[in-house]
This record gives structure tokens, C-alpha cells and sequence, in this order.
């Protein structure tokens, strides 16, 4: 069991009783004694297109996200591990029957000067249910468990019920609907950062132009030209501006991969992603500066199995089976993806924290094995030669995606005598077919909101809104339900894989894993932070 | 001449109207809708959105809304997408950019390729023709997509003279290449037509004449050839004028300039329907009154037209 979900439940043990939460936090960068650093401390990093507002209630991408964890600064942030470490957070007291958090806050201002206070969090996290913002993670505090949330979203309650109170300037009283064990680690989330009342009600929606904007981050926006550049200065004002580095972060915008190589290699940006396909090439040329590391993704193939399904071949299990075992991962990813990818024959990440990987079968056999399982389990079903199965597989429109298409088609093709047609359709029109369940196969891809398993698992639950493939278990049902209260759901977790292992309402193809190119004099980079979590007040650049 | 350009604007009117209608039908026929993300949101928060950007109300309805807002109050309404900005914001901001390079990239083609067009014509059959000839066939075959990586590799990478990207507030050495890589096919387009029609100007009857009298070759070419030689140019002009001032989508994306091209695409793909709109509406209105200035210019050329 990794850490967030473990401090989490120490967390629980302390109950009753102002403890420090954690283990020795990283806040800040650490540069070990004699390092000699570079003289310009200007870090910059690439991101695919025009950034969102930068407002922590309304941010809604990873791109939004990696700008604001740097303007603004929550209860908890992650260390470079991923394990959740205190930042405005002094510590808090739960309640004995766990549902009522009181947090202390510690002392720090605004950029503007004024002091950061209790009021603001409870400003805000009442501005992110209220449906007069109509944010869309307005959900978002609804699965964190606080109090009443769900409720004001639909219009049923109003905003000032929500379960947050400021208790006094530094103390703030969070209550639960049921006991959350994972709530901790949703307080990293930018929709429950605070905001600066004042400002927010005084600007309106103009309060994030750059003349206006108040943080309490370690850097302030400086300048945002959307589809350009977005850049970033450092905040004097921040309570631990003393060990930042890093003077200015400049967010580039670049559509093109090839281009941003290209920027790269000129040294305009110092952190880009390795194209598709490309990280042979990359490695073999520029060893120190590839990385690769794990994320909290998964590439899958939903299976309409639900009441709409118009395929019912699919919704036999035996065929599904087949087709699980059929696809050989290895191919796919040593010879077509090309990125390092781990194969999948189950749903959540390994590197998920306080997840134990299920044994499912597929994974101790070899591919002629599976594939001759694949086979017998066809025939079984009624499907071969005389009769062959056909399905069509829809996904969005991308060379990469339409690459594993063609490669899959062929191993179904070769190994079961399948045919599977392939279609491609632009996101927006994917995502509403998907939705209306007007499909038989489609590429489907997940990448958690937290680092835990249930981001991944609720996916098949019945009443969830994704869950497009229209599968239903009871007994998954009831796993999930019972695990969101439980100390330790790691077993129930696993089991939950086991079942989807063998239902398969959904195929797994692989976990993604995220290669990009640093400049070597870029120090502090959190490589093991699955959700791919990073401050670039952690980050500093040595002389070379 | 004020009575044609009042008929026209008068017609620009209901052709925008037209215009607007359409591409909001086209934009509720396409799939989706502006919050569709890969994450389906509970319907009680799409509900919430919906009502807050007044999508919940009757299709006739919006569109009534958003006509009247325009006409009323100049207001494209808000971005879906970029929520802390609107339409028009998007615009201010991202227009100037793709302005600056496109004024100068007419500028550009338009004199290097009347110059290439009258030298290639008036040594015709010489060395200088079959060069430019060469050149220009070459440069107009090869696309911008084509142009612009080979530019970033050798101006950026090899050299190390340019940025690779960027606009930096328009500073001189964000501007050359996105102008350099518009410009490439379009001079070749203008040297060609240019050329053809000195061809045929320089072949006909007043020439002769004027030459039979004596008068020096540059003469001929600047006071008699020159202008009716432009006419055909000039029915070119005016759509490279709109071409190039609306921006190149590919030149907006590849250099990131934030030019109004990618804001563009970007609507389009994540239905952000305002913004799509309001771009629409803007490059219609771009291409209306290009087309006025240009019958301006014939009439100006040629005094044989009348308006």
C-alpha cells in the first residue's frame, strides 16, 4: 500500500487529537548544499492548447490544474511521490464518528496582502456547488462526501448549507455526509482551494485578468496571451517564498508535436512530450533527457453489454472473453505505440496507491495460450469459419488511436477469424455517441481524479453517469458502496477487478505512461507523482 | 458611387443574417455540445450549466437572443470554453495578432510579386523568365504546412537566427517566419497572374504604338502598361487580402502566435458555439467588405467601369 491512502487512514487514528498528519512533507525545493545554480531561473513547459480560466472552482482540465496548483494554494498539495503533504493545513481533529473534520490553518496572506482566512475556503467551496457558477466540478465535493452538496447542486438546498463553517479566522469545520476515508486526498483537487472573497465579488468574472488576479500561490500571473503563452513571476507575498527557486514559469502553447521538439532542441521550452511513436527514437538520441513514468490512465475498449446493446454477440461473456485474450499487448505496445506503456488485463493502474493488483489468468499465460483459449471460447460461443463474428469499433480521429484500430482488427482477423470494421469519429460526436449507447464497441480511456482505485471502479458502477457500456453487477454495486465508508477497501478493490476480469463489460489495452524531454539542469521534476502533480516551487535549475 | 456603396451595405445585411442563421443550425446538427467532455457530467450540473448559459431555452429562442444581443448591445455573448472571457475579449485579442502578420504578408506578396510578374514578363523567354518561372511554379505547389517546418528547421534549428515560435507582443523576429510561410505560395500566385497579363498587355496594339513613338522602354512599362497589366491582380488581391487578415489556421497553430485562427479551429472542435459564432460573423463581414474595396480599386484602375 503506497502512501496518500495510507496517511489518509493514519489520519483516522488520530482522531480526536491535533496531530500532524504526516511523515517529514517536502515544501518546498530542495537543493542539496554546494549545488551551483544557474543564474536565470526561468522554468517553462509546453501544453497542447489555449489554457481555461484560471479560476480553482471552474478548472476542469490538467492544463488549468498544473496553472493554478502555482497561483493558489490549498489544505493539502502532493510531494513528489505523490504523498499528500500539508500546505495551508496546520493539522486537524476528526470527530468520533468521523464525519467532522476541524482543520487548523496556518498563517499566510494574499498576494494582495490581506490574510488568508477561514471564510475563504468556505467562500469558495460554497461558489463551486452554487449553480448560479454552474461549474461542471461542481460534483466534485459531492464525492468528496461533504455535507448537503449534491443537494444544492440540484437546486434543492441553498449554497449556505453546504457542511463547511469557519469557526474563527483559522479554524475551519468540515462535515461529512458518511465517513470518507480518501477525503484528505480530495482537498489537492483546485476546486476546494480557497479564494479571496473580496476580490472574487468585487471584479466578478474579470477578477482573473492579470491586473486584478489575487493568489495565495507561490507565483502571481504576470501575463496571459491564450493560444501563446501564459507567464508566471514569483510571489513575495507567499508564506514560504524564501526556499523558491524558480523566478518565472512560462506556460507555451504548442499545437504541433513535431514543433515542439523543434522549440525544444532551440531551447525556448524546457519541458515538452515525446511524440507518438517516437520514444525509441528519442532515447537512443537523447538518453539524459528522456523520461518515462507511469500515470493514473488506462486505454480501454468499452463493450455495449447494456439494454440499448445492438450487437447481442457481445453480450455473451465467452465472446467477450476472446476477445479480451486476443489482442496481443505486447505487439501493440513494443511495436506500434512505441511509448513505454504497461499492458492491462485489468482496469486500475498498478501504480495506483493502496491498490493490489488482482491475479487475474490472463496474466500467467503466455500469448499462444491465451490466444488458444481466445479461439476455444469463440467456437464455444458458436463463432468460426462458416459463421464469423462481426462488430464495428468506433473511436476518435487520431493517428495513434487509428493505429491500435488497424492492429487490433488484424490480430482479431489472424487469431479468431473476426472481423471487426473500424470507424473513426471526432471527439464531441465519440463522446454523445457514446453516451447515447448507440455503439457495439469504442475506444474509451480513464484517467483518475484521485490516487485511489475507486476513480477507476466506479466507472461500472450502475448509477454512474460513465458508465457508457451499460453493465450492471449487484455485487459490484454493493462492493463500491460499502468500500466509500471503509478504513481499508483494498480487499473489496480487488476483488471488484476480479469480477470485471471476468465479466469484461470493458477491455482493458494498456496504462499509459507519460514521456516527455527535460533539459538535464532542470532539478526537483516529480517523476513518481502518478497523477502527474507538479509545483514549480519544488523545481530549481542547476548551472551546467 | 455613394449609391453603390450604400446597395452593397444594404446587401452585406441580410447576407450576414443569412450567415449567422446558418452556421447556427449547422452548429446544432453537429454533435454534442459544448460541455460533452470525457467524463459525463451528473445531469444535475449540466442542468445548471445549461441554464446558465441559456442553452435550456427553445432553439428559435437562442437564436433570437443572440441576434438581438448583437444588433442591441454588440455582444457576442460569452465564451463556453474560456470562461472567464468573452467572444468579443477572444477577439480583441487574438484579431490584432493575425492582422499584423496578414497586413504584412499582403504587403510582401503583393510588391515581390508584381516585381517578379513585370521583370519575368519583360524578359520573356530569357534566363530571368525561366527562373522566376521555376521558382514560382515550385513555390506554389508547396503548401504552408510544408513551408513552415522546413523554415523552423532552418531558421531555428541550423541557424539559430529566429524563434521557432510565439508572437512576444509582435516583436520583428516572431513576425518574419509566419510571414515568410504565408507568403511563399501567395507571392507565386501574384507573380504568375502578374506576368500573364504584362504578356498580354505588352502585346497589344497602344504598346506598339507607344513604342513605334519612341518612348523609352521603363516609361512604357510604369505610365501605359502598369496599370491595366494590375487588373487582374487586383481580382486576386482582394480575397488573399481576407485570407490572409482572417489568418492562416495552419500558421496560428503551428507558431502559436495566439492569432484568431487557432481560437477558430479550437471553437469549432470544442463546440464552443458562441466563439464560433462570433469568428464567423467577423470573417463574413472581413470578406464583404473585401469584396466592396475591390470593386473600389476596379473602378479606381479602370476609369472604363462605372459603378
Amino acid at each position: 500500500m503506497t502512501d496518500p491512502l495510507r496517511a489518509a487512514i493514519r489520519g483516522l487514528f488520530c482522531a480526536s487529537a491535533l496531530c500532524a498528519v504526516l511523515t517529514a512533507p517536502v515544501l518546498a525545493a530542495e537543493v542539496p548544499a554546494g549545488t551551483k545554480l544557474a543564474d536565470e531561473q526561468t522554468f517553462s513547459t509546453s501544453v497542447g492548447a489555449a489554457i481555461g480560466a484560471f479560476d480553482p472552482q471552474l478548472a476542469e482540465d490538467t492544463d488549468q490544474s498544473a496553472v493554478i496548483n502555482n497561483l493558489f494554494e490549498g489544505l493539502y498539495s502532493e510531494d513528489d511521490k505523490g504523498n499528500l503533504v500539508p500546505a495551508l493545513s496546520d493539522g486537524y481533529t476528526l470527530s468520533d464518528d468521523r464525519t467532522v473534520y476541524t482543520f487548523k490553518i496556518k498563517a499566510a496572506n494574499w498576494s494582495n496582502g490581506d490574510p488568508v482566512t477561514a471564510q475563504d475556503f468556505v467562500f469558495a467551496w460554497r461558489r463551486a456547488v452554487d449553480p448560479a457558477l454552474a461549474s461542471n466540478y461542481a460534483y466534485f465535493l459531492g464525492l468528496a462526501g461533504i455535507l448537503n452538496a449534491d443537494d444544492i447542486v440540484a437546486g434543492q438546498k441553498k449554497p449556505e448549507e453546504l457542511g463547511v463553517r469557519a469557526i474563527d479566522d483559522k479554524t475551519l469545520e468540515v462535515t461529512l455526509s458518511s465517513p470518507r476515508p480518501y477525503f484528505p486526498m480530495t482537498l489537492t483537487q483546485t476546486t476546494l482551494f480557497p479564494v479571496p472573497q473580496n476580490v472574487v465579488e468585487a471584479f466578478g468574472k474579470d477578477w482573473l485578468k492579470p491586473e486584478n488576479i489575487v493568489g495565495n500561490g507561490a507565483y502571481v500571473l504576470k501575463s496571459n496571451s491564450p493560444g501563446e503563452v501564459v507567464v508566471l513571476v514569483r510571489n513575495p507575498r507567499y508564506r514560504d517564498d524564501a526556499k523558491t527557486v524558480i523566478n518565472e514559469v512560462r506556460f507555451v502553447t504548442i499545437t504541433d508535436e513535431a514543433q515542439e521538439v523543434a522549440r525544444y532542441l532551440s531551447g525556448e521550452v524546457d519541458h515538452v512530450g515525446v511524440p507518438t511513436g517516437q520514444l525509441p527514437k528519442f532515447k537512443a538520441e537523447y538518453p539524459n533527457e528522456v523520461t518515462v513514468a507511469p500515470r493514473l490512465c488506462t486505454y480501454y475498449f468499452d463493450v455495449n453489454v447494456g439494454a440499448k446493446a445492438s450487437n447481442k454477440a457481445l453480450t455473451d461473456q465467452r465472446v467477450r472473453e476472446a476477445l479480451y485474450l486476443a489482442i496481443d499487448r505486447d505487439v501493440l505496445i513494443n511495436n506500434v505505440l512505441q511509448g513505454g506503456q504497461i499492458p492491462a488485463y485489468f482496469l486500475t493502474p498498478a501504480a495506483t496507491a493502496g491498490f493490489t493488483t488482482p491475479d487475474v489468468p490472463a496474466l500467467n499465460m503466455t500469448q499462444a495460450e491465451r490466444n488458444e483459449r481466445a479461439k476455444a471460447l469463440l467456437a464455444e460461443a458458436g463463432y468460426g469459419p462458416d459463421n464469423p463474428l462481426k462488430f464495428e469499433y468506433i473511436y476518435n480521429t487520431g493517428e495513434g488511436h487509428k493505429k491500435i484500430a488497424v492492429v487490433v482488427a488484424q490480430m482479431y482477423k489472424e487469431t479468431l477469424g473476426v472481423e471487426m470494421t473500424i470507424r473513426d469519429m471526432e471527439w464531441a460526436t465519440l463522446l454523445d455517441t457514446r453516451h447515447q449507447q448507440n455503439f457495439e464497441v469504442s475506444r474509451s480511456a480513464w484517467c483518475g481524479d484521485y490516487n485511489e482505485a475507486s476513480t477507476f471502479l466506479s466507472l461500472v458502477d450502475t448509477k454512474s453517469t460513465q458508465n457508457s457500456s451499460g453493465y450492471s453487477n449487484a455485487e459490484i454495486d454493493k462492493l463500491l458502496a460499502d468500500s466509500a465508508t471503509k478504513d481499508d477497501p483494498t480487499a473489496d478493490y480487488t476483488r471488484i477487478e476480479q469480477i470485471l476480469a471476468t465479466d469484461l463489460p470493458i477491455i482493458p489495452v494498456y496504462h499509459y505512461t507519460s514521456n516527455a524531454l527535460m533539459k538535464t539542469n532542470v532539478k526537483g521534476w516529480p517523476y513518481d507523482n502518478v497523477e502527474g502533480k507538479w509545483y514549480a516551487k519544488d523545481l530549481y535549475k542547476i548551472a551546467e | 458611387m455613394i449609391r453603390f456603396i450604400l446597395r452593397r451595405l444594404a446587401i452585406a445585411i441580410p447576407t450576414l443574417l443569412a450567415l449567422i442563421v446558418v452556421s447556427f443550425i449547422l452548429m446544432k446538427v453537429a454533435p454534442g455540445n459544448p460541455f460533452t467532455g470525457e467524463k459525463t457530467l451528473p445531469k444535475e450540473v449540466m442542468a445548471n450549466i445549461m441554464a446558465r448559459y441559456g442553452l435550456d431555452k427553445p432553439e428559435w429562442q437562442q437564436l433570437l437572443d443572440y441576434i438581438s444581443n448583437i444588433v442591441l448591445h454588440f455582444d457576442f455573448g460569452p465564451s463556453f470554453k474560456y470562461k472567464d472571457r468573452s467572444v468579443t475579449e477572444i477577439i480583441a485579442q487574438g484579431f490584432p495578432v493575425t492582422f499584423t502578420y496578414g497586413m504584412w504578408t499582403f504587403v510582401v506578396s503583393t510588391v515581390l510579386g508584381v516585381f517578379v510578374g513585370v521583370l519575368a514578363a519583360v524578359r520573356q523567354n530569357s534566363w530571368v523568365d525561366y527562373l522566376s518561372l521555376g521558382i514560382t511554379i515550385g513555390a506554389q505547389v508547396v503548401p504552408v504546412y510544408v513551408v513552415a517546418p522546413l523554415l523552423v528547421l532552418i531558421f531555428t534549428l541550423w541557424l539559430g537566427w529566429l524563434p521557432g515560435g510565439g508572437w512576444n507582443g509582435g516583436h520583428w523576429s516572431n513576425v518574419i517566419l509566419p510571414v515568410v510561410a504565408l507568403s511563399f505560395s501567395l507571392v507565386a500566385s501574384v507573380a504568375r497572374i502578374m506576368r500573364s497579363s504584362m504578356l498580354e498587355v505588352l502585346g497589344s496594339n497602344y504598346i506598339r504604338t507607344a513604342r513605334a513613338k519612341g518612348i523609352p522602354g521603363y516609361k512604357i512599362i510604369l505610365r501605359h502598361a502598369l496599370r491595366p497589366a494590375l487588373l487582374p491582380v487586383v481580382t486576386y488581391l482582394a480575397p488573399m487580402l481576407v485570407y490572409v487578415i482572417t489568418g492562416s489556421v495552419i500558421i496560428d497553430m503551428y507558431f502559436s502566435t495566439g492569432g484568431i485562427g487557432s481560437a477558430f479551429v479550437n471553437s469549432a472542435l470544442n463546440r464552443d458555439y458562441s466563439t464560433a459564432m462570433g469568428i464567423t460573423i467577423l470573417y463574413g463581414t472581413l470578406t464583404i467588405a473585401g469584396n466592396l474595396l475591390v470593386d473600389l480599386i476596379y473602378a479606381w484602375i479602370d476609369p472604363k467601369i462605372r459603378l
